[in-house]
């Protein structure tokens, strides 16, 4: 099906086959000291729909179309693209990327070998398609409803869902020949509530590689509202949060967002084939207590960062990056893995055909452990309980990090008191999981709004963790 | 190593500027036709070669070649928008078609239209934004090269690199809207940047330097960049942790413009009318110290920011939004002035060339005045609320004591509330960073809290 819809597409309607791609990739080959060469076919179709005072205000769609075209010499890279799918800009894109290599061997292009999709992690559905125009924008009232309804406090909610299916398909020398049906779809809710002159913000959201049905499954779209209402009611009671060094426990799911910044762009293969990660070199060191077992895993059902291929057609898999606090393995992309001697994790990734793959985390999280939630808690004496995150940075160099709290908690004697301010948390990356003390046994996955930047290319993730507690980290409050 | 650049590459786009004013003028057309009450579309193109060396040897070059054609229409006050990056005639008509298909869905909203006919750029200047730079792959790499081998071989603690990149934009943007308003300026921007890692002790640092303009001419040296990359990475060697505690804060130009577009978000039209801002109702209230200035100036010659319309097609000015201290003005485009009852100030698309009137002092004097305290280089993290001004970010810098730079720190946040930050600049520098469309100096915080060990 994957393969039809692709072909048909991004090939046939072009005038373009299979053949075809052959004697591209051969002409790509012809330079001399090219060992590898791809062409990356992409066609989306995306629509956004906005409400806020209480209607729907705004919406959008797009289609846009095209094929990068890439040569590999060594370490050395070529890249050219064009938004017009066609035989002339093909040969255009081909002779602009071989000119980065003029010496060494010539090297053939395999046959071309149609593999069958390695999973079928999602349908091939339509999210444009999957609804009406009305059933989408009453799904928007609906939110909007439900979060005046919950609390006279609301004075503004904003509401915006997209949708896109990206069909993909991936031709390289190396006889690669895979394609793809993507679809892809979000809810985000924002509200300012309102009291005694005080204004807090909450939000709250999720998505997945589905239709829009999605969101009317088990009240979803409504909860999203429920939740954005009650993080940001929690903010107008929030005390100051301290400031310096203390044990903080973070939540199951979305604080997972520490393994993507304080280790997963640290893991990636780039960083570490040049020696600027603080993990450079570093696999088989103890990098984290034995408690944590970290895990990158494109292939679970439906998962905002979960992939059947990536985009240089490699199977997606679940790679051990560390496991019981010993460095397991880096995420590699096809460049990286050749240059390191090692094979592909299926994480190359890139953000459309107008950008180069890159190593790119996919879901990334820790695996659970042995203590309930609460024994977590009750271990404190005074620290923090942080369980909703802005977002984050890491240095992968200095390998400090830092991610921001925007829903958290004193604990005092044991026990959950206080809501604080939002605030920063800083840590180092290659310390912060060896003060990882206790591990809960309450794994989740973030509900499927996370979105990952490196350099300039944005791209959906997943990430994931159970409660866990870090003995130590610096809390950026302003309470002294 | 040899790059010969193809000649196909070299050749202009195929897409002539008549070509593209006549894109808009179908899309417009074609909106009339469907019966939309009015509409506007937007277009532009953009070309360019970027070339990134590493260790002395070539690593990427990449042509680029981006075009999109947006559109929206109204029909009435409901409105519908649709994008396409395929400029055929066929293409553009079924843009438009969609984009008044989804009109059909969006409630009416009776502050929603394209700008007013007296606001728009009809006589625009030529702002002299266009300076092609005739740049060979191969140029771009001897001069990528340069500039990463003064870098290397500055110190022997530069042990290793994350390149140096050139890369060399032309762009040419269209706007029209159905008052028969249809505008298109060309520009173009050229950049060089180079980033090194440092090593003592077993820890590395990385950081990096950059020059950008619209004038390949005007841009720094590439020497000169190379080498201060290098002492930046070499300046946060064996970096520290320091207590936590309230002291002084000076941001460093490059982190002031981040301050400043704080202050600039919180005067948007959008955050205000969502009642999302810390500065609700602050129009004649004193914000910043008496003496400090803050303006735009969007017709400078050549300036990085520069634009003679904006994104509505409405004529951009010069304009205060702080005299005295006191908020002048809000950041508003068509849509937020009518929603909040107020003029249109040409900010659809943000704010053109910001500048922060400079002080007297230099950055040592700024130091000296300090005493004590720390200055921040680098902040990380988002951790930036518009709806409160709680601000807590991750930082690195300098420890200043009596005066001067004692040791790098790092591993720390700063926090505070805007408002607070904003009323308590105790100084400005006179060393603004020109690179940037916010054009900040040093600025000297009285107080700030930040955590460490």
């Amino acid at each position: 099906m994957a393969k039809q819809i692709a072909e048909q597409i991004l090939l046939l309607n072009s005038g373009l086959d299979e053949d075809y791609l052959e004697k591209a990739l051969s002409s790509l080959m012809a330079q001399k000291g090219v060992d590898f060469g791809d062409l990356f076919f992409q066609e989306s179709r995306f629509e956004s729909w906005s409400l806020e005072d209480g209607i729907v205000k705004g919406g959008n769609f797009g289609i846009e179309k095209g094929v990068g075209v890439r040569a590999i010499s060594g370490e050395k890279c070529g890249f050219a693209y064009s938004d017009d799918i066609s035989k002339s800009a093909i040969e255009t894109a081909i002779k602009a990327t071989k000119a980065i290599s003029r010496q060494g061997q010539k090297h053939k292009a395999s046959a071309l070998k149609t593999e069958s999709l390695p999973h079928r992690l999602y349908d091939y559905v339509d999210p444009v398609d999957s609804l009406t125009a009305e059933e989408k924008t009453k799904i928007l009232e609906a939110v909007d409803q439900e979060a005046r309804r919950i609390d006279h406090r609301v004075t503004q909610v904003m509401v915006g869902m997209v949708g896109v299916k990206d069909i993909v398909l991936v031709a390289a020398t190396d006889g690669t020949l895979a394609y793809d049906v993507r679809p892809l779809v979000r809810l985000s809710v924002s509200v300012i509530v309102e009291s005694n002159g005080r204004r807090e913000q909450g939000s709250s959201g999720g998505g997945a590689r589905v239709g829009y049905g999605y969101f009317l499954e088990d009240d979803r779209a409504l909860d999203y509202a429920r939740e954005a209402v009650r993080q940001a009611l929690v903010k107008l009671d929030a005390v100051d949060a301290p400031a310096g060094t203390l044990p903080v426990v973070l939540g199951p799911g979305w604080p997972g967002v520490l393994l993507h910044e304080a280790v997963g762009h640290g893991l990636e293969g780039d960083f570490n084939r040049k020696g600027s990660s603080a993990f450079s070199n570093r696999i088989g060191e103890q990098v984290a207590s034995s408690q944590c077992t970290v895990v990158d895993d494109g292939t679970l059902e439906n998962r905002r960062g979960s992939l059947n291929i990536d985009d240089e057609g490699s199977p997606t898999q679940r790679t051990v990056l560390i496991e019981n606090g010993i460095l397991k393995a880096y995420m590699q992309d096809k460049l990286n893995a050749r240059l390191m001697g090692t094979a592909s994790t299926g994480n190359g990734r890139r953000e459309s055909y107008s950008y180069l793959p890159m190593p790119r985390m996919t879901n990334t999280f820790m695996l659970p452990g042995d203590y309930h939630p609460e024994e977590i808690i009750s271990s404190v004496t005074k620290g923090i309980y942080a369980v909703n995150f802005g977002g984050g940075q890491v240095d992968i160099t200095s390998g400090k990090f830092v991610f921001s709290a925007s829903e958290a908690y004193l604990i005092e004697n044991g026990k959950i008191t206080n809501p604080v301010r939002g605030a920063t948390l800083i840590g180092n990356g290659p310390d912060v999981l060896t003060r990882v003390s206790m591990v809960g046994n309450d794994l989740a996955l973030d509900a499927g709004v996370g979105t990952c930047g490196k350099d300039g290319q944005s791209l959906p993730v997943g990430v994931g963790q159970p409660t866990l507690k870090v003995d130590e980290l610096t809390i950026g409050g302003t309470s002294t | 190593m040899v790059v010969p650049v193809p000649e196909v590459m070299k050749s202009k786009n195929s897409h002539s500027r008549p070509a593209l004013i006549n894109s808009v003028e179908e899309a417009l057309k074609a909106a009339k036709r469907f019966g939309a009450s009015s509409a506007e579309a937007s277009l532009s193109i953009d070309s360019g070669i970027s070339v990134s060396v590493r260790n002395e040897e070539i690593e990427t070059l990449e042509y680029h070649k981006d075009k999109g054609l947006g559109v929206t229409v109204y029909f009435g006050h409901s409105k519908g928008s649709a994008s396409t990056s395929d400029l055929d005639s066929k293409a553009i008509e079924e843009t438009v078609k969609v984009a008044c298909d989804i009109a059909r869905f969006t409630a009416a909203d009776e502050f929603s239209g394209i700008a007013g006919e007296s606001e728009l750029a009809w006589d625009y200047p030529d702002l002299d934004l266009h300076h092609p730079w005739n740049l060979s792959a191969q140029d771009a790499v001897d001069l990528a090269i340069e500039c990463e081998t003064a870098a290397l071989k500055y110190d022997k603690r530069i042990v290793n690199s994350e390149g140096a990149s050139v890369s060399s934009h032309d762009a040419f943007h269209v706007y029209g809207n159905s008052h028969g308003f249809v505008a298109s300026y060309p520009s173009s921007k050229h950049s060089l940047v180079c980033s090194v890692i440092a090593r003592s002790n077993g820890a590395m640092q990385r950081d990096y330097w950059y020059t950008s303009d619209r004038d390949a001419k005007l841009m720094q040296d590439a020497k000169q960049i190379g080498k201060k990359a290098a002492k930046r990475a070499l300046s946060r060697l064996d970096s520290q942790k320091i207590s936590t505690g309230k002291y002084p804060v000076i941001f460093t130009p490059e982190m002031s413009a981040g301050l400043i577009s704080h202050f600039i978000n919180a005067i948007r039209g959008g955050n205000l009318y969502r009642k999302s801002s810390f500065l609700l109702d602050s129009l004649g209230q004193q914000i910043f110290p008496g003496w400090l200035r803050i303006y735009e100036q969007p017709h400078l010659l050549g300036g990085i920011g520069s634009a003679p319309f904006d994104g509505e097609g409405v004529r951009t000015r010069s304009r205060s939004f702080i005299e005295a201290g006191v908020l002048q003005s809000y950041v508003l485009d068509s849509y937020s002035a009518r929603k909040l009852g107020m003029k249109n100030t040409g900010n659809a698309g943000g704010v053109h060339n910001l500048v922060i009137e400079p002080g007297k002092h230099s950055f040592s004097q700024l130091l000296k005045q300090m005493d004590k305290g720390l200055v921040v280089t680098e902040l990380m993290g988002q951790g930036v609320n518009t709806v409160t001004g709680d601000y807590s970010r991750g930082a690195a810098g300098f420890w200043v004591e009596n005066g001067k730079i004692q040791f790098p720190v790092e591993e720390i946040t700063i926090a505070s509330n805007l408002k607070d930050m904003f009323m308590n600049v105790v100084q400005l520098g006179n060393d603004v960073d020109k690179r940037r469309n916010i054009q900040t100096p040093s600025i000297h915080i009285e107080q700030m809290t930040i955590a460490g060990s």
